[in-house]
């Protein structure tokens, strides 16, 4: 079973969480719904830090031993930070996707981005579809 | 098993270069310092070290003339040993490429009948030997379509591809910068002709169709799929991965197929050799023929040349002019097979195929239940409901067996997917046993799940770790090469 | 003669078992009008003896040279009596991709220790289990470069082997990327200031190769911080794989990948293929690269096995998203130089070392002859380049004694008109040396 989806996330229809750091940055990662359906994985393409990116656009790469998915950006702006222990220890999404897993932090272009997504409840229920 | 490096003793010997008839020249004189390596690092054996490390290793490999080898999708026909021995001949093993035609004649001549005949038994215009393998052979064939557009000046930037089609499919499209978009399959596994219909525009260059497709069935609607492509001015791409199915029964051109790329290590008897050499020429009808490689082997008179000019020509996709030795093969078995013998091939091979499907089809949930062509597809689901074991265990129970599982999770749009391609070569008593092993492994999934979670238990090695392989790669020997 | 073992009893049985009496019911699907209604036209089956006798008389109707002094991307050298036989064993010749590994065992292994003595012979931190031949590879390495970077150009120099230089324009071509050619100098290495000015922040990768189409020994180190200050990737290629054994690894000088024509390594001449492409990388690009690779791992027990690693990259995974659409490759082509480098061990610097000898010697002996001349200075391998009276004349001359001559530049390169690429390997005596330049003086 799905770890609960944390109440003080936002999420994506494509399984990412943002989290609002409060300061116009956003933590994000993928959910554990999501870890879940890739099974074991074994590499995460992280971004480069610098990288401009936009909401809904290609971020990061993960893969399991049978299955390669892209991570959309939650939130437009600029990669401020990755998490480079991904890099070792991609296992650390299957883990603790919510808070050990986290990809990386975006500085916002547009704080408005975080009104586009879902909360927790929203969530719940378009993985119980 | 010890890996050959760690069989290396300093001062062993294989091989013994002769000595120099000629004067010697110091490399360091011939070759500035900084350009030359330092020791080569290789295994130090001897000769009986090497012969026992590879036959051992064979002996740890499964081929087709050891047991059943009904992968689905790659057509593990027995490989005829006349075939192997034409292909060792001198005359064609020691030939350059680059020797003089006059010097080729025998090697040319059998490559532009090898070309008529698959023309006349595909009912294409025309065929080139260049591409090394069967995806070689669609990234050559979607060139082609992308050139006739570029010459009509036609900018078309999407190619279609059935959501059931081999991955190499969508990267052979993508290859020539094509969008690809992806085609729903309907409940009869064929293709669903209202979103066909929706997609296909005329910014769409084509569809790429594996008929029979990948669940083994012919599609049932192929005139109307034609249709709606070619109203729109699109070409019809065919996957002749599955042409085993219907040589001597019907032709991909008299279909209307504008392409079809096939894989002579399958349908043609060549043997795999552990993932190759292929082959993997490409026919095509009259619109594409400018398009085809180059070079081709034309007849002048009762010689052959090569021909380089051809302008509108894709260019060339590999060096030289293709897998040689493998399409000596191809011809030697279309060569002793004729018309009748290959028509009775693909005729029985899709009698193995449905004899499979009605005896297996009270033990296994089929995917779809019609007569199927060359290869039947079950799913596993009605295992994993009952007992919770799944495709992967069953395919891993075969091999205790001594049977090569069959192709597995593919295609993709039937759950826990066994694709089970028996070929013609197989008896009806390799067929019953294989189908009784079947059976008495539907009864070990309802008695003993356990058991298939942990097999194979007879293999020289148990389940291996893919995931630690994949989270920390070891693909050199750390120990260096001797 | 066919292989069908049905018996009409075995037919009739299983027919029944169908719930079909005719075979041609299996075939309803198909509309009437498309059903061949007539054998296809194709000459008459043959027995087993007389399409031997066929293949045979075809076979002979080529003509073998009695010595070879032609290379050009394909390399005449022995290959020890082992090679045949260890490849011919049937359960490596008529495998399929070892997709089951448990059942696969013995070509995974077999795999991993060539992956290991690539990467060891090449510099390079991982090798594929091969690739179509020399020029594909070269091409799918460009390919790989343009869609790792988002880049679109190509910058290759034009001492590379002319027929992959076309391979890689097709393969630009069809991807929508520019293909930019650069020269090469007086001593026919490659030129490296127009190299330089050519390379740009646009550029994904730069293709060389060494020793080159002219058999010249590259100085790839001497370009590498010029590709790098790019971001660009350096991709070395190189001609005879022997060369290997005494040349100086291009990806210790930097080569990003390493990629070429593995023939020489135990595989025939065979008029062209199948070859065996090899393609090596950096650590950095190993999730990045085409091909099947084979990593080590364990299994519950703790006990060493071999699996296809890394598959995400591939197409039956990533789809239209790979870099790369390789399904088969040359797997026995690969397992045949596997055999031949474990046969010839640290020998293989010797064979390298008697190349040179041969190729040194051969040319000394042609550039005494009246009116020859030596084109290029560079340093050189087994293969080089001379400038002759009349090309055609004299490889017409050669072949009248049944020498194979010289690879003719003029049809590639106008300003090397009457210019030959000569190649001695180790099969080339100092007798046939001898009776060449008799005919040729």
């Amino acid at each position: 079973m799905a770890k609960p989806n944390p109440t003080d996330l936002k999420y994506t229809k494509e399984h990412e969480w943002a989290k609002d750091n409060g300061d116009g940055t956003v933590t994000m990662g993928i959910t554990d719904h999501a870890q879940e359906l890739l099974t074991d994985i074994v590499f995460v393409e992280l971004p480069a830090v610098g990288k401009q990116v936009e909401q809904g656009k290609q971020l990061a790469v993960v893969e399991s031993v049978k299955s390669v998915s892209d991570v959309y950006a939650s939130v437009s702006g600029e990669v401020i930070e990755v998490n480079t222990d991904l890099e070792n220890q991609p296992e650390l999404i299957n883990a603790d996707a919510f808070t050990g897993g986290w990809i990386c932090k975006i500085k916002m272009t547009n704080p408005a981005d975080l009104n586009a997504l879902m909360d927790a409840a929203a969530y719940d229920a378009l993985i119980k579809e | 098993m010890k890996l050959i490096f760690e069989k290396s003793q300093p001062g062993r010997q294989a091989t013994t270069i002769p000595a120099s008839d000629v004067p010697a020249v110091q490399a360091s004189k011939a070759i500035p310092a900084h350009l030359l390596r330092d020791e080569v690092e290789l295994p130090e054996v001897a000769e009986v070290d090497i012969v026992r490390h590879y036959t051992n290793l064979s002996r740890r490999n499964f081929g087709v003339d050891l047991g059943f080898y009904p992968l689905g999708s790659c057509t593990m026909k027995y490989n005829p040993k006349v075939n192997e021995e034409a292909a060792k001949l001198p005359g064609f093993t020691q030939q350059h490429p680059y020797a003089p035609a006059e010097w080729s004649q025998g090697s040319m001549q059998m490559m532009y009948e090898l070309r008529q005949m698959l023309s006349e038994i595909l009912g294409m215009k025309d065929f080139t030997l260049q591409p090394a393998a069967g995806a070689h052979g669609e990234l050559t064939g979607v060139m082609m379509i992308k050139k006739y557009f570029d010459r009509l000046g036609q900018k078309r930037t999407k190619i279609l591809i059935p959501d059931a089609a081999h991955g190499t499919n969508p990267a052979s499209g993508a290859l020539c910068g094509f969008q690809t978009v992806e085609v729903r399959s309907n409940a009869e596994g064929g293709v669903d002709l209202d979103h066909l219909r929706e997609l296909m525009t005329e910014d769409v260059a084509g569809l790429m169709l594996t008929n029979p497709n990948t669940v083994g069935l012919f599609e049932r609607n192929l005139e109307q799929v034609m249709e709606i492509v070619k109203s729109k001015g699109g070409i019809m791409y065919c996957d002749g991965a599955n042409a085993n199915a219907y040589i001597g029964t019907n032709r991909p051109g008299d279909l209307g197929f504008d392409v079809i790329q096939l894989n002579l290590h399958k349908t043609f008897s060549t043997p795999h050799g552990c993932g190759g050499p292929g082959s993997g020429p490409v026919g095509v009808s009259e619109k594409l023929v400018d398009f085809l490689p180059v070079p081709r082997v034309v007849k002048k008179g009762d010689a052959y040349e090569w021909e380089y000019d051809a302008p509108d020509s894709i260019g060339r996709v590999k060096a030289f002019y293709g897998n040689f030795n493998v399409m000596i093969k191809a011809y030697t078995y279309i060569r002793s097979l004729g018309a009748a013998g290959l028509k009775r091939a693909s005729e029985n091979a899709v009698l193995n195929a449905n004899y499979i499907k009605e005896k297996l089809r009270d033990h296994y949930q089929l995917a779809f239940d019609r007569i199927c062509m060359h290869e039947v597809v079950f799913s596993g689901e009605k295992q994993v409901k009952e007992s919770g074991v799944h495709t992967a265990d069953i395919a891993k129970r075969l091999l205790d067996y001594g049977v090569h599982p069959p192709t597995i999770y593919f295609p993709m749009i039937v759950p826990e997917a066994i694709m089970i391609e028996p070929n013609e070569t197989e008896s009806k008593e390799t067929l019953d046993d294989f189908c009784e092993i079947m059976i008495k492994i539907a009864g070990e999934a309802k008695e003993n799940p356990e058991m298939l979670h942990k097999a194979p238990l007879t293999m020289p090695v148990k389940r291996l770790d893919g995931v630690q392989a994949a989270r920390q790669p070891d693909v050199c020997f750390s120990g260096g090469c001797c | 003669m066919d292989y069908v073992p049905h018996t009409p009893e075995d037919q009739k049985q299983m027919m029944k078992t169908v719930g079909i009496s005719s075979i041609e019911e299996l075939f309803a699907d198909i509309p009437e009008k498309y059903r061949l209604k007539k054998l296809l036209d194709l000459p008459a089956p043959l027995t087993e003896q007389e399409v031997s006798g066929l293949m045979q008389s075809l076979s002979e109707n080529n003509r073998l040279p009695t010595a070879m002094m032609l290379g050009a991307g394909a390399y005449h050298h022995f290959i020890p009596a082992i090679v045949g036989h260890l490849i011919g064993r049937s359960e490596f010749y008529t495998a399929y991709t070892p997709y089951q590994a448990e059942i696969s065992q013995g070509i995974l292994q077999a795999i991993y220790e060539y992956q290991t003595m690539i990467a060891h012979l090449t510099g390079t931190k991982v090798a594929n289990a091969s690739m179509y031949d020399g020029a594909s590879a070269m091409a799918e390495a460009a390919v790989l470069a343009c869609k790792t970077l988002q880049r679109k150009k190509i910058v290759v120099s034009k001492s590379v082997h002319p027929e992959y230089r076309q391979t890689i324009q097709t393969y630009a071509w069809s991807n929508g990327y520019e293909v930019v050619e650069t020269g090469y100098q007086q001593d026919g290495t490659l030129d490296a200031a127009a190299l330089k000015a050519a390379v740009d922040d646009q550029t994904a990768a730069v293709l060389v190769q060494s020793p080159n189409f002219f058999g010249i020994i590259e100085d790839i180190a001497a370009i590498e911080s010029v590709v790098h200050a790019q971001g660009s990737l350096l991709v070395a290629g190189f001609t005879d794989a022997t060369s290997l054994g005494l040349l100086k690894p291009a990806g210790e000088q930097g080569a990003d990948m390493v990629v070429g024509e593995g023939q020489s390594f135990g595989n025939p001449l065979n008029f062209g293929g199948p070859y065996l492409g090899i393609f090596a990388s950096n650590e950095k690009l190993m999730r990045k690269i085409p091909g099947r690779i084979v990593g080590a791992t364990k299994d519950e027990d703790g006990t060493r096995g071999y699996v296809l690693t890394l598959q995400a990259r591939e197409q039956h995974i990533r789809r239209e998203k790979a870099t790369s659409n390789i399904c088969s490759n040359e797997a026995l082509c690969m397992l045949a130089a596997a055999v031949y480098l474990v046969s010839l061990g640290k020998n293989l610097k010797t064979l390298a070392e008697l190349n040179l000898n041969k190729a040194q010697y051969l040319k000394s002996k042609l550039l005494a002859l009246p009116g020859w001349s030596e084109v290029f200075s560079g340093p050189t391998y087994n293969e080089f380049v001379v400038r002759t009276p009349n090309a055609h004349v004299v490889n017409e001359k050669l072949q009248a004694k049944g020498i194979l001559g010289g690879y003719d530049l003029g049809r590639d390169y106008p300003d090397l008109k009457d210019c030959l690429v000569f190649c001695a390997t180790e099969m080339l005596s100092r007798e046939s040396i001898g009776a060449a330049i008799a005919s040729l003086a």
